[in-house]
């Protein structure tokens, strides 16, 4: 296989993990004023992701930085091109990483409410908007003869573009529900298995439609191949949560998320960014790539370090494997925040 | 503005504001896994009490070096993207390790440490704190190696059918002589900043203690931090000086231009204070020390350090008039004097006098004394302002120092920008931003003073963290959110 198609597939494979690791947690954010009836309840929601949440936003970060070392024209058409709806992204980033450490450091509802307002809305705005750019790469945006994207933002607002974002968020929703009902225990967990199924057969037609028009227009056999099993993966995930075997439900929307991702990366292979300019030039691996010797080095690294993150951030979903129900959530400590005001 | 002043601004305003949050979290994570290993192996409750305390108040300020820190990232691509289509195939690659060996380190092991009081072995969860540590040191290394590349580019080759640098040589750009000084300066000061920060805290905390046993407890705080700021002051001293002489040799300009020295001298003095003209051609007061900015530069008290108008023609006939001339209205590759004259100083200025004032605490607080007197305790509670500035004041020397290149030699800053990006855009984004940084800035504050003000709590007998995990699944979380 050539250095930049292995690129290209371990791109691939950092987005997958981005998106089914930090795809539950923006669903648990979404989902906290639907799920939780008081702070204690809030308290358990936002718990279940407290140690795990930033190890997974980690791999947006690091797929960016590969995309910049493996494929520089990529990165620098894509994050100056798609400027406005990154910048809403890192704005929803910053302010729901912050509100997860500091929700809980002052004892005053008002605080916690503008807080839990970050996380709700921090959550939902990444989720829509990840598909939408996603979509987007795909349809193919208009990129000129200089690999400059020349689309400005309303172009980015296409009807297929917006189904992406609807597909993303609804799958988050359900991938959410579901780690949700594995995690917690009483109420909360029967009532997000519940809201998992409910939310699961919409997220389930959506997607269906979002892949398959994504077949038609751009798909290969292998793409096919990866949306099918997405889709049995995502079934099969709604029957276990009806069925209340949440472990095997979780599986299933992680697999279907996984492979839904691959499939897009499979359908979008060779290009990488492909223009709508009968003039234009569009990005492919070839002509986006660092160069051979750049793409060596990083190999070597990958090949070294990959296999022991996924090791320790494996490690601290065992360490952290225990559920939690409202009993665990000790009392919140006594903030000086009246004394200090 | 025009589209490059915009997103200059933006570079800088992230970037100072980041590197406020960076050195304390470089330091911070040191000193508590330092408290913390204390407490494993003495069991003296006062180190974990500090472990605590100070742990607190690290993860305040360590979040928004996380969450600015994803803006650092994405604003190349964005803001940058000439810049990153030319130097990506160099300049991406020890970002994109640094994602994989530092952020995920830092974060999967600072979740295990928040959460893991009662899920790990006493030993081990000091452990997590460390290697949290080793993420900040690996973080700091790769990014400025790549840093190091702009102000040294060396390890690559200009390729001419695609326009773009190319790397010929990692170890070379992992090894430049830049990043060799450079990477123990900034964490040096990473570690002194840290520690003026825990003098600040806990001498604020000692004056206001209202028993023996906290005074005893924030003496030591005060104490082994004095001591840290003023040994790793005088080293941020020796590789500062180090770093000049590299410097004078890659960056004659920037010497020059940190002097506003604008005739070839030999010796050549530094001025500590000057009163001039705005432009900084004219001076019409000085205070100067013979002989000294050869030192800085040469290592000799008469070598010769070359002046900026020298140095302009040179460039000129290297590489041609300067494409930013007009833009700049300094002249042809002069950065802005005043800036570099000025940020020079201050950096040089506020880290001396952070080490004078440790020193002074370090004699005021000897055999258990509490010493009260105004001036040393302003002077303390100003301690961490000093190397928080110092810092800042550094990189926008070697930032500005560097101008109008981006990459020394080879693309200019004005070269570097997006050409799909309109200045409109570039305005929303940096106001955006900054109102975000604003906001976060007074939080955080407010945050800190808060839990400063609270103090160490008192540690109860029932809340000591085991030294094995019993295992129980039903006992509430030793921390939760």
């Amino acid at each position: 296989m050539e250095l930049t198609t292995v690129w290209f597939s371990l791109i691939a494979v950092l987005w997958i993990g981005y998106f089914v690791l930090e795809g539950f947690d923006f669903g648990v954010g979404m989902l906290l004023p639907v799920l939780a009836k008081d702070d204690t309840e809030r308290r358990v929601l936002i718990n279940t992701i407290g140690p795990v949440w930033d190890g997974n936003e980690v791999w947006l970060l690091v797929a960016g930085g590969a995309t910049f070392a493996a494929f520089p024209e990529w990165y620098a058409t894509l994050f100056s091109g798609f400027y406005l709806p990154l910048l809403l992204i890192l704005v929803a980033l910053i302010v729901r990483g912050l509100a997860f450490e500091y929700r809980a450091k002052r004892d005053d509802a008002r605080w916690r409410a503008r807080w839990d307002a970050a996380i709700i809305i921090g959550s939902f705005v990444p989720a829509l908007l990840w598909g939408v750019a996603f979509a987007n790469i795909l349809r193919g945006v208009p990129i000129d003869a200089d690999l400059e994207y020349v689309g400005g933002f309303f172009n980015l607002l296409n009807p297929y573009a917006l189904l992406g974002g609807l597909t993303t968020l609804s799958l988050f929703l359900t991938h959410g529900a579901v780690f949700i009902s594995l995690k917690t225990d009483g109420r909360i967990r029967h009532q997000a298995r519940e809201l998992a199924a409910r939310v699961g057969v919409v997220a389930a037609v959506i997607t269906v439609v979002f892949l398959g028009w994504t077949q038609i227009s751009t798909g290969s056999i292998a793409s096919a191949v990866a949306f099918t099993a997405a889709a049995l993966a995502l079934v099969g995930g709604l029957v276990a949560i009806l069925g209340g075997r949440e472990g095997w439900a979780f599986l299933g929307t992680f697999v279907a998320i996984g492979l839904g991702v691959a499939g897009l990366f499979l359908a979008l292979f060779p290009d990488v960014m492909p223009s709508t300019l009968s003039d234009g030039v569009g990005l492919t691996t070839t002509n986006a790539a660092a160069t051979a010797y750049t793409l060596k080095i990083m190999t070597v690294v990958a090949v070294i370090f990959t296999p022991l993150v996924l090791a320790y951030q494996a490690w601290t979903y065992w360490v952290f494997r225990r559920r939690i129900s409202v009993d665990h959530i000790p009392a919140q400590p006594p903030t000086p925040a009246t004394s200090a005001r | 503005m025009d589209m490059l002043d915009i997103v200059r601004w933006q570079f800088g305003i992230t970037t100072v504001y980041h590197f406020l949050f960076v050195p304390i979290s470089i330091g911070l994570t040191a000193m508590v896994a330092g408290y913390e290993t204390a407490w494993v192996r003495t069991r003296n409750p006062r180190w974990l009490r500090l472990t605590r305390f100070f742990g607190k108040l690290l993860l305040i300020n360590f979040a928004i070096g996380v969450v600015t820190g994803i803006v650092q990232e994405f604003q190349f691509g964005m803001n940058w993207s000439d810049y990153s289509r030319f130097v990506g195939d160099v300049f991406g690659a020890p970002l994109a390790i640094e994602g994989l060996l530092a952020f995920f380190l830092e974060s999967t092991f600072l979740g295990l440490w928040i959460f893991g009081w009662d899920r790990l072995p006493a030993k081990l969860h000091a452990a997590t704190m460390w290697i949290v540590h080793l993420g900040t040191l690996f973080s700091a290394y790769f990014i400025l190696a790549a840093n190091s590349f702009m102000q040294n580019p060396v390890g690559f080759e200009y390729n001419p059918a695609t326009g773009r640098a190319e790397m010929t040589d990692f170890a070379a750009v992992m090894f430049n002589k830049v990043q060799l000084v450079t990477f123990p300066h900034t964490v040096l000061a990473a570690y002194m900043t840290a520690a003026a920060f825990v003098v600040g805290v806990a001498f604020w905390s000692l004056r206001r203690a209202e028993n023996d046993e906290d005074r005893s407890m924030y003496r030591s705080a005060v104490r082994t931090g004095a001591a840290v700021v003023l040994v790793t002051g005088l080293a941020v001293a020796v590789t500062g000086d180090l770093q000049g002489k590299i410097m004078t040799e890659v960056q004659p300009m920037k010497m020059a231009a940190a002097e506003a020295l604008y005739d070839t001298e030999a010796p050549a003095d530094f001025s500590v204070f000057t009163i001039g003209t705005p432009d900084g051609r004219t001076e019409k007061f000085a205070i100067k020390l013979p002989g000294v900015l050869s030192y800085l530069a040469t290592g000799t008290t008469d070598g010769e350090v070359r002046g900026i108008n020298d140095l302009r023609e040179e460039y000129v006939a290297t590489y041609g008039t300067d494409p930013g001339a007009a833009y700049y209205s300094e002249g042809d590759y002069t950065p802005v004097i005043p800036v570099t004259y000025w940020s020079f100083r201050l950096m040089i200025g506020l880290g001396l006098l952070a080490a004078a004032v440790a020193a002074w605490v370090l004699m005021a607080t000897r055999k258990g004394r509490t010493p009260g007197g105004r001036l040393l305790t302003w002077s303390v509670l100003a301690l961490p302002l000093m190397p928080l500035l110092a810092n800042s004041f550094g990189w926008i020397f070697t930032e500005m120092g560097r101008q109008p290149w981006a990459v020394f030699g080879l693309m200019t800053t004005a070269q570097a920008t997006s050409p799909s990006v309109s200045a409109t855009e570039a305005m929303i984004s940096l106001i955006t931003l900054t109102l975000v940084y604003a906001v976060l800035a007074v939080v955080e504050l407010k945050l800190l003073f808060t839990y400063i003000h609270r103090g160490a709590d008192p540690i109860r007998t029932d809340d000591l963290p085991p030294e094995q995990p019993d295992g129980d699944v039903d006992r509430p979380l030793a921390f939760a959110y």
